[in-house]
């Protein structure tokens, strides 16, 4: 029977922030909405024994009341009333979490079920089935419950239907057509192309047979763009055009991985680079006893869909990849890197299948943050990037740091090794993750219910305590996480070149409907697979009962160099992994046409007052601590540099450092580099000014170039567009030029593509985005700097080259100017210049630095004064530039590779030796007057404005986000 | 005596190693063990100082600590009346705070809760470094016994939740005041009340942590083992800087190294 517990507030309070929320759809008038939570427990107990219950479990007796009845619904609720659980099927953190409270006292209840129960006053009832959907559930993952559907339902297994019952099914392919077999692609969500299903039948037609349902999607998730960046690796023939459209150059590139990426990191050949581009991470060595590993993830398309749960597993799959490089890494730092639209379009102008920008952000920034804070991460580092391309296609980049010992820094698989599952039971969560990502979003997608996963991060944290417990044992000697694809992708891959045999019985299910395909292809989150010896057995049991971690042994590794799964005794998949690895060799078209450089020519203005205050506004600037506070990013006691910092701590700091041992003091500086707009321009000049970017970051806190790294995240539009594709090649290259330049070797990386959206038949696609997240080995933390200012009187320098560039850059973009040149990276200049600030740090010439990026010169002051309530007095006349330039363009241009630096009067000549030969300029001092002013170049004042007026301006644009 | 101190996690415990860190800095012999180990093994009785870490014990699913404290009891309560009665301390950060209140161990080792710890009336996770007065000079006062001897009238750490509104009927928080039990309050830089931000959750009369009678039970919401080294205090490169958290933690290890 179900007993049903509503639990009251015994201060009943309307919810103030959902009203504020329905308010936003454009509800209005006086109404009130309260909500309450509601368990169903499927139990023969007396109703005595579930008010000992509720007393003990679901209630905090100082706050809440509750009540008890029978039955879904003891009578029929009010049409006010809406009762939201989740879909069938779907995990429930809370529900697994009350069945082990419910397993502690021991008592008897077969299943629970986890509700929310909103009341509305004030409103009616078309206006309640109008918000719903909207703000109390998402569709892909909840449902409210219905009295017609469910008043008389008597437990709680008639939600989840029959068990499944086994019936192998194969696919016709031997007979089928060119239209057939896209087709079985299409209704199969296999995201195979009719090349692709052309080699596959080839390969079954030799086999003198047809290939089972599991087969195909086999196939499908190892050769899916997700998984075998076929992009990357694939052939491509690239064309680049002058502006007038004449082909000035053209070359066929075998992959474009290993041309530009992997090319720039092999040829660098740093010492420091323990393994890249192998393992689920990349390994950079630390200091005599551990190496440090990281890896950055996109987990755009899932967020688009359900904001939260998408935004929630992006962290935890790439915590889960730390985890599960070399032999097991610990997690001790993580970034993220947002892009969204901005919030101001109008619900009825939002087109079909979306979801409004501001759901999405709360969505994805509570999402990371539920995660993460309990995983027990610090989130140290990040960025935020708006742009209206990126409504439909909000890009979600997740990233973290691992250390790990030297000697567990490499797997080690052999034949005869058991094959474990570890952690959270499979259910249907994510079945078509991985071909999912790799198609373009339309109306339809979302039909496709189940691609959406579902985070539980105490699942995950307790699967790290044992995973971390049984490598410090070595109890293990491969592991690898199961993220897109689940099982069909992690177990072959860690078993490549030898061969698997898996009993897919074997796996726990939470949801006994799955079919045989549906568990191995399964998304479900909080897993990990890893190979050991039959000796091992007995002790990882006993860490894993401890730690309440389920463990399964579910196959052997083999040395047939075959892919044989099993369910109860019936082979349902044997295929030869040298085809499922040998992937098909894609050709693609990649055009790439010059603009024009058109030079940008505004009237000169008396005062640039209202133009920095409003710069100081815009989304791009202002600032993120209201992120960065709602992650906890000083858990494990490591951090040195916080991602917040000055006063308040309001201002973002440029890199974070974190100690991940905290018995020393070498550390971790973590920066990022993203900067979409430029794209719009050259996306090469974009990837060049990214990487610059990123390492501007790591520099700016003291971070010395020959110890850092850097990763790789592309995510782009269909790269089957000849011109999308052709952006990519153009990023690329800058990729190879500027890494292999600046000896930092890329590590890792990732990409994402399709993410563009079809609205009727107008197409929208994102400005080609490359995030460069460097990391950089600090040797002694304590000499690291900030980037406020520190103390009145002392220097303040500008170093660096100014050049006219304004080009897609913040100050032109507010004006709607769409002409200018796009900063360009100076190599040479670069690297002396990154030297010469690493070197005045490290011998302590320098109290703060903060580089220069979007609002240039200008904003760059104002942040610092903002962080600091100091101001300052500065000169453009001293500014080192090129030629004659407009004091507008000395403010606001991005001309890259530069940094404020404020030094004291006694440290001058000591930090201007080390700048000899390099462009830089003594532009002025710090005030004691809480006053920006800036002179221009013809010795009138240009910007007058109080430290006060600026932070106004800075502080109002996330107003409703505080 | 080198005291000898159990961090106590469980599934989501997340501050286990700094803390232990911590311990082990202040002169203490530290062990990090699963409450599932202790259910086992029994031996409460061989440690001075137990320590409730922070984090998100299963997730505060039901509510923040409250399976945690389920399971104490549960598992560990003549335990641990046997260890209170034989003059062990209990220290319980954020999480560990929110179990010490939803056992009913603190304020007054009754075993039946009487204060709760609630969302933050922001209803969202904060992480931010708060400004915390001292109950002052007074010797007699619980706190001033053993955690907050030799400290300044206004000190800093950092707290970091989503539920730590102190909260309790108008009479319970009568008697912890006239007993003055409350070992810290949220303050502003100056050292007087300042409401939001200052005071980060709305806590009833800011309260940020409190102690049992004999000042032997210690739960706080500000994490003293995120400020035990220069480096964790924001302004470390241009302000001076007191690790008040290592104080704090530093004083229960010499509690007993002066004989407990």
């Amino acid at each position: 029977m179900i007993w049903r517990v509503d639990v009251f507030a015994k201060n009943k309070k309307s919810d103030l922030s959902l009203t504020a929320q329905v308010r936003d759809l454009g509800v209005y008038g006086d109404f009130k909405i309260f909500s309450h939570k509601v368990f169903f427990l499927d139990s023969e107990l007396k109703k005595s024994d579930i008010e000992s219950l509720a007393k003990q479990l679901l209630i905090d007796p100082v706050l809440e009341t509750y009540s008890i009845n029978q039955g879904i619904f003891s009578e029929k609720p009010e049409d006010n009333q809406i009762i939201v659980a989740y879909n069938p099927g779907v995990s429930d953190p809370v529900a697994i979490s009350l069945m082990k409270a419910i397993s502690d006292v021991s008592v008897d209840v077969r299943d629970v079920m986890v509700s929310v129960s909103y009341e509305f006053q004030g409103l009616e009832p078309d206006q309640i089935s109008y918000i719903a959907p909207k703000i109390l559930y998402n569709p892909l993952i909840q449902y409210p419950l219905k009295y017609s559907k469910l008043s008389s339902v008597k437990n709680l297994s008639e939600f989840s239907g029959n068990d499944y019952e086994f019936s192998l099914v194969n696919v016709d392919i031997l007979n089928a057509d060119d239209e057939q077999l896209k087709e079985i692609s299409r209704t199969g969500c296999l995201s195979l192309s009719l090349e692709e299903m052309r080699i596959i039948k080839k390969y079954f037609t030799e086999k003198k047979r047809n290939p089972t349902d599991c087969e195909l999607e086999q196939i499908a998730v190892l050769w899916s763009e997700h998984c075998a960046h076929k992009t990357f690796r694939g052939l491509i023939d690239y064309q680049e055009c002058n502006d007038k459209g004449e082909v000035t150059s053209q070359e066929t590139i075998p992959s474009l991985l290993k041309t530009t990426i992997m090319k720039a990191t092999k040829e660098i050949a740093s010492s420091g680079c323990v393994s890249v581009f192998d393992d689920n991470s990349g390994i950079v060595k630390f200091d005599d006893t551990n190496n440090i590993c990281c890896k950055v993830e996109t987990h755009n398309h899932p967020s688009s869909l359900e904001p939260y749960g998408g935004a929630a597993t992006g962290i935890g799959g790439v915590i889960r990849d730390i985890l599960g490089t070399g032999c097991g890494a610990r997690p001790f730092a993580s970034l993220d890197v947002f892009c969204f639209s901005p919030w101001d379009i109008e619900y009825k102008d939002l087109p079909v299948g979306l979801l409004h920008p501001k759901r999405i952000i709360r969505g994805v920034v509570s999402g990371v943050g539920d995660y993460g804070n309990r995983m027990g991460i610090p989130t140290v580092s990040g960025a935020v990037c708006f742009d209206k391309r990126f409504l439909g296609n909000p890009l979600v980049f997740c990233g973290t740091l691992g250390l790990i010992k030297k000697e567990r820094s490499f797997k080690h698989p052999k034949t005869g090794n058991l094959i474990v599952l570890a952690g959270a039971k499979t259910g249907r969560d994510g079945v078509h993750g991985a071909t999912f990502s790799s198609q373009e979003l339309d109306e339809t997608t979302v039909s496709l219910t189940s691609a959406v996963q579902i985070g539980n991060p105490i699942e995950e944290k307790k699967l790290t305590s044992a995973i971390l417990r049984a490598a410090e044992e070595n109890l293990f000697n491969a592991i690898t996480d199961c993220g897109a694809g689940g099982l069909s992708s992690a177990v072959p891959e860690l078993g490549q070149g030898l061969g698997i045999d898996v009993e897919l019985d074997k796996v726990p299910l939470k949801y006994k409907r799955l079919n045989y395909t549906e568990i191995w292809i399964s998304e479900s989150q909080e897993r990990m697979v890893f190979f050991t010896e039959t000796a091992n057995i007995a002790r990882l049991t006993e860490i894993f009962q401890e730690e309440d971690v389920p463990m399964t042994v579910i196959g052997s590794v083999t040395d047939t160099n075959r892919i044989v799964l099993n369910y109860n005794g019936n082979r349902v998949a044997d295929i030869d992994m040298d085809f499922v690895f040998e992937l098909p060799r894609i050709k693609k078209e990649a055009v790439w046409v010059n603009r024009a450089k058109i030079k940008a020519d505004i009237p000169e203005k008396k005062s640039y007052n209202d133009d920095l205050i409003s710069l100081m506004a815009q989304e791009n600037i202002a600032p993120k601590d209201w992120i960065v506070r709602q992650y906890d990013h000083e858990v494990q006691g490591g951090s040195v540099i916080k991602a917040i910092t000055g006063i308040e701590n309001i201002s973002l700091s440029d890199s974070s450092v974190n100690r991940p041992d905290l018995k020393s003091q070498k550390g971790v500086a973590l920066g990022v580099g993203i900067n979409p707009f430029y794209s719009d321009i050259d996306p090469y000049w974009m990837a060049a000014l990214s990487i610059d970017e990123a390492l501007r970051n790591v520099v700016a806190v003291g971070a010395d170039l020959t110890k850092t790294y850097i990763l790789d995240n592309f995510s782009w539009g269909s790269p089957d567009d000849s011109h999308v594709l052709g952006g990519l090649v153009r990023a690329a290259k800058a990729c190879y030029d500027y890494a292999t330049y600046f000896k930092t070797p890329f590590i890792s990386g990732k990409d994402s593509f399709y993410n563009e959206y079809t609205v009727g038949d107008k197409r929208i696609i994102i400005p080609g985005t490359l995030l460069v997240t460097s990391l950089s080995v600090i040797d002694d933390c304590s000499k690291t700097v900030t980037g406020y200012f520190k103390k009145e009187q002392s220097l303040v320098y500008l170093v660096g080259l100014t050049k006219p560039e304004l080009g897609a850059s913040e100050y032109f973009r507010m004006l709607k100017i769409k002409e200018g040149f796009v900063p360009e990276v100076d190599k040479t200049i670069a690297l002396n210049i990154f030297n010469a600030v690493t070197k005045s740090i490290g011998r302590n010439l320098v109290l703060s630095c903060h580089d220069l990026s979007e609002g240039g010169l200008a904003v760059a002051l104002a942040e610092m004064s903002c962080g600091s309530g100091l101001g300052a007095c500065v000169f453009l006349d001293e500014v080192a530039k090129q030629g004659s330039m407009k004091d507008y363009e000395l403010l606001f241009s991005e001309s890259p590779t530069r940094f404020i630096v404020e030094v004291e009067k006694k440290n001058k000549d000591a930090f201007e030796s080390l700048f000899e030969a390099l462009p830089f300029g003594l532009i002025g001092c710090v005030s004691g007057f809480p006053q920006l002013v800036i002179t221009g170049t013809d010795s009138k004042e240009i910007v007058n404005v109080s430290i006060d007026g600026l932070r106004k301006s800075w502080m109002k644009t996330f107003q409703e986000f505080r | 005596m080198k005291p000898k101190v159990l961090i106590l996690r469980t599934a989501g415990t997340n501050c286990d190693k700094e803390t232990a860190h911590a311990f082990e800095l202040a002169g203490a012999d530290v062990s990090v063990e699963h409450i599932h180990h202790l259910k086992k093994h029994k031996q409460l009785s061989k440690f001075n100082i137990l320590c409730l870490p922070g984090g998100f014990s299963y997730g505060d699913d039901l509510g923040a600590g409250k399976i945690f404290s389920l399971e104490f009891l549960l598992w560990l309560k003549s335990e641990l009346e046997n260890f209170i009665d034989n003059g062990g301390l209990i220290l319980g950060i954020c999480n560990g705070f929110q179990v010490l209140v939803k056992t009913g161990i603190l304020p007054d080792l009754n075993f039946s809760q009487t204060v709760t710890l609630t969302d933050n009336d922001s209803h969202r996770f904060e992480d931010r470094w708060v400004y915390l007065k001292t109950p002052g000079p007074d010797p007699t006062i619980p706190a001033n016994k053993i955690w907050l001897k030799d400290l300044d009238s206004v000190i800093t750490l950092p707290i970091a939740h989503a539920e730590g509104k102190f909260f309790a009927d108008d009479s319970i928080v009568k008697i912890i005041e006239k007993n003055k039990q409350v070992a810290l309050r949220y303050v502003n830089g100056q050292g007087v009340r300042g409401g939001y931000p200052f005071n980060p959750n709305g806590s009833i009369n800011d309260i940020a942590g409190i102690t049992d009678i004999s000042g032997r039970v210690f739960g706080l919401m500000p994490h003293p083992e995120r400020f035990i080294d220069r480096h964790h205090f924001p302004f470390w490169q241009n302000q001076t800087v007191t690790a008040w958290g290592f104080i704090i933690i530093e004083n229960s290890v010499k509690f007993f190294e002066k004989g407990g």
